[in-house]
């Protein structure tokens, strides 16, 4: 029993050897350099169709071969930062652009600023100026504005008709107007506006569209006590005190476009994504009853979130100039059109705007108009979480439990709290 | 002594797999939640502070965790006694000779426990929604108000406890009704020729007997409820007014959605403090006051 027991870990043992020596051999024997494969992550919808367009890059430039992965965009961040803290990043990504500060502080991020300057298709001056933005991080570039996400108001022309008004608002003072006149007219079950609570955008907006800067000193401190937030506080808290906004999250509303279609609200604040969505869910003879605005502002059209994917290059690639080829051409307005059709996607240069399907799409004409006015939210990475604190506080507001005036201490508190770090970061930075 | 030593031989592969998969990393993240670690100290382990028992002091000045710890202290202390009541309620009545179909209702009652949570989910927000559920449904039938049950903070918390205890009542009935089958017929018949009731009969015989295995269903599901997180996380991702964030979704979002990793650790490691003493006091509790 010995012997063979011997014999058989002899076996074992020659066994493992082999397998250890043939993964040495093939992992040594990569495939020959000629041949670029360039590793893309993508997420979401973007991340199921962008192959589409791929085969045409592959024509155009021989020997490079795109791997596309799809990550769920509920995963994706988790994913990428795990990919940071075991070194196997791939070589191109797409990129929420409210996570590039975060991206940037981790080092994981190729400036762009060189490829730019030395290309003929990514035009800086093209680019709605908010969009591009977003890229920018300490005066460097990290990313190209692949689509934009913007929010704006969803209307129902037919009820806003019948209160009376022809034209959506395009000032506070008239959205407020419409908005006692349309709660009016619909009565007490039904309500003017939807503003769900589980969302901050809504009111981030409002305060985007102030002068004063959300954070100060370079993003070391909150600035919700100023004048600016507090006007947009109020501006808002006002829609849910007056009545003309449900207290509700998305999740009780169950489904939307249901009660959009019912009317149990007539104005909506919402993205791109939308207007596919009402174009297939709202049945036929609803929809001449719908339409898209731009926001108003305090006087005037105001401004709106600059939201989108960006595409950035990883620090760690070793196929840069190959990745950026692949930004050149997905940067094409030709192929930004296509990706349009795909998707639904808003293109972020003009010249992507001007030509096919879309520059006649009347739903996105609104979007077209509110690009031009877009802000970035402040860039620290530090901010989703200072924003979904801004949702938590407002929520209480709305509720009836803080005023604007403890709210907004509050969140300075909160937001001063969390940025502790990044002052010990920059301090220390300064100092050494 | 050569027999210990070669005992320490067997067990050591065992030792070894819980050594490295279990004791280092929570001795890793004992030691993580003495520091700052986030997404700087990711780029760059120079930004990693040692802050000693930083991350626990501010946590326990942190109204969100003391909120978190009431609502999960909350769910425990509704959910677990009526978790526990309807599964030996269940129990009873499918060890009752007088039940029917019996193979039939204890594959139905325990579906629940092997159903996807997040499907089943899906199917309970439904049930909950305020306009056309069909739990307002069967309230407005009996002249009730429509109650919003997931968007009322009152009301979201009895909502999760309703659909948790729905979920998991059938593994203890499985579990209690085994107890049963296990008591032994004669003593329900001596119970009987003395005249007792069928409610003393359940008191003074069923209870002493069941005992035992109620101190365990009690012990795991105390531990299994304070760990309460995929609910809320499907059904109202801690909303509204953050009335169902429990201890363990605080450190989720710590952790995975903020990248907090320091903090996230020492939530855990309160959690764990919390669901240890009272395992402790409980078997204490009951080995001092044994039943019959």
């Amino acid at each position: 029993m010995s012997v063979s027991g011997a014999r058989l870990r002899w076996r074992w043992a020659a066994l493992l050897v082999a397998i250890a020596v043939l993964s040495f051999a093939t992992g040594c024997n990569r495939p020959s350099s000629d041949h670029t494969a360039l590793r893309f992550w993508a997420m979401g919808r973007e991340g199921e169709v962008v192959a589409e367009l791929l085969p045409e890059f592959e024509r155009t430039h021989p020997g490079v071969h795109v791997q596309v992965q799809q990550l769920p965009w509920s995963a994706a961040h988790e994913k990428l930062l795990t990919a940071i803290a075991g070194d196997a990043t791939p070589d191109i990504c797409q990129l929420g652009n409210t996570w590039i500060p975060e991206f940037v502080a981790l080092n994981a991020l190729q400036p762009l600023d060189s490829y730019v300057a030395g290309s003929s298709t990514v035009d800086h001056s093209d680019y709605f100026a908010g969009i591009w933005d977003t890229n920018v991080v300490g005066g460097k570039l990290y990313g190209v504005p692949w689509y934009v996400d913007t929010r704006l108001l969803f209307y129902r022309r037919d009820l806003l008709a019948q209160a009376g008004f022809s034209a959506p608002p395009k000032s506070w003072q008239e959205l407020y107007q419409m908005l006692a006149a349309i709660k009016g007219s619909v009565g007490p079950d039904r309500y003017s506006i939807l503003l769900p609570l589980n969302e901050f955008e809504p009111l981030l907006m409002l305060a985007l569209q102030q002068d004063e800067p959300l954070l100060r000193e370079d993003g070391r401190w909150g600035n919700f006590e100023s004048g600016g937030f507090r006007r947009a506080l109020e501006f808002y808290l006002g829609m849910f005190q007056r009545g003309w906004a449900p207290p509700l999250t998305n999740s009780e509303v169950s489904n939307v476009w249901n009660e959009f279609g019912r009317g149990y609200f007539s104005f909506y604040i919402s993205g791109p994504w939308n207007i596919g969505e009402f174009k297939r869910r709202l049945p036929a003879e609803k929809q001449d009853s719908w339409m898209t605005a731009p926001l108003p502002g305090p006087n005037g059209p105001g401004a709106s979130i600059a939201g989108g994917s960006s595409l950035a290059v990883f620090s760690a690639s070793r196929n840069k100039p190959a990745a950026w080829q692949l930004i050149d051409y997905l940067s094409q307005p030709a192929v930004q059109r296509r990706f349009h059709e795909l998707t639904g996607d808003l293109p972020p240069r003009r010249a992507s705007w001007a030509d096919g399907p879309i520059a006649d799409d009347v739903y996105a004409r609104a979007f077209r108009d509110q690009l031009e006015r877009v802000k970035p939210a402040p860039k620290v990475p530090e901010w989703e979480r200072i924003a979904n604190e801004m949702r938590v506080v407002a929520e209480r507001a709305v509720h009836g439990e803080l005023s604007v005036d403890q709210a907004v201490k509050e969140l300075d508190a909160r937001a001063d709290r969390i940025l502790e770090k990044r002052r010990w970061l920059l301090g220390r930075g300064a100092g050494g | 002594m050569r027999f210990e030593r070669a005992a320490w031989w067997f067990v050591a592969p065992a030792l070894l797999v819980i050594g490295v998969f279990f004791f280092l990393p929570v001795f890793a993240a004992l030691l993580m939640s003495l520091t700052d670690f986030d997404i700087y100290a990711l780029a760059d382990l120079r930004n990693l502070r040692f802050v000693g028992l930083g991350n626990y002091v501010s946590l326990l000045q942190t109204p969100l965790f003391w909120q978190a710890f009431g609502n999960t202290l909350y769910f425990v202390v509704v959910g677990v006694p009526l978790s526990i009541g309807v599964s030996l309620g269940t129990a009873l009545l499918l060890h009752s000779r007088l039940a029917r179909f019996k193979a039939f209702f204890r594959t139905a009652l325990f579906a629940p426990v092997v159903t996807t949570l997040v499907a089943v989910a899906v199917i309970w927000r439904y049930l909950f929604n305020t306009r056309y559920g069909l739990l307002n449904y069967a309230l407005g039938s009996v002249g009730i108000q429509p109650i919003d049950w997931l968007g009322d903070p009152h009301w979201a918390m009895p909502a999760i406890i309703v659909f948790a205890v729905w979920k998991n009542f059938g593994y203890n009935m499985i579990i209690l009704l085994a107890g049963l089958q296990s008591i032994p017929e004669e003593l329900y018949e001596a119970a009987r020729i003395d005249g007792a009731s069928i409610w003393r009969q359940f008191r003074y015989v069923t209870l002493p007997m069941l005992a035992p295995i109620l101190l365990m269903v009690s012990i795991l599901t105390i531990a299994g409820y304070f760990q309460l997180f995929a609910e809320p996380y499907v059904m109202t991702q801690g909303g509204p007014l953050q009335s169902t964030v429990s201890v363990l979704y605080l450190m989720y979002e710590e952790g995975f959605k903020w990248w907090n990793l320091g903090s996230a650790s020492a939530v855990a490691f309160v959690l764990f403090l919390v669901i240890f003493a009272i395992t402790a006091l409980q078997l204490r509790y009951t080995r001092q006051r044994a039943w019959t």
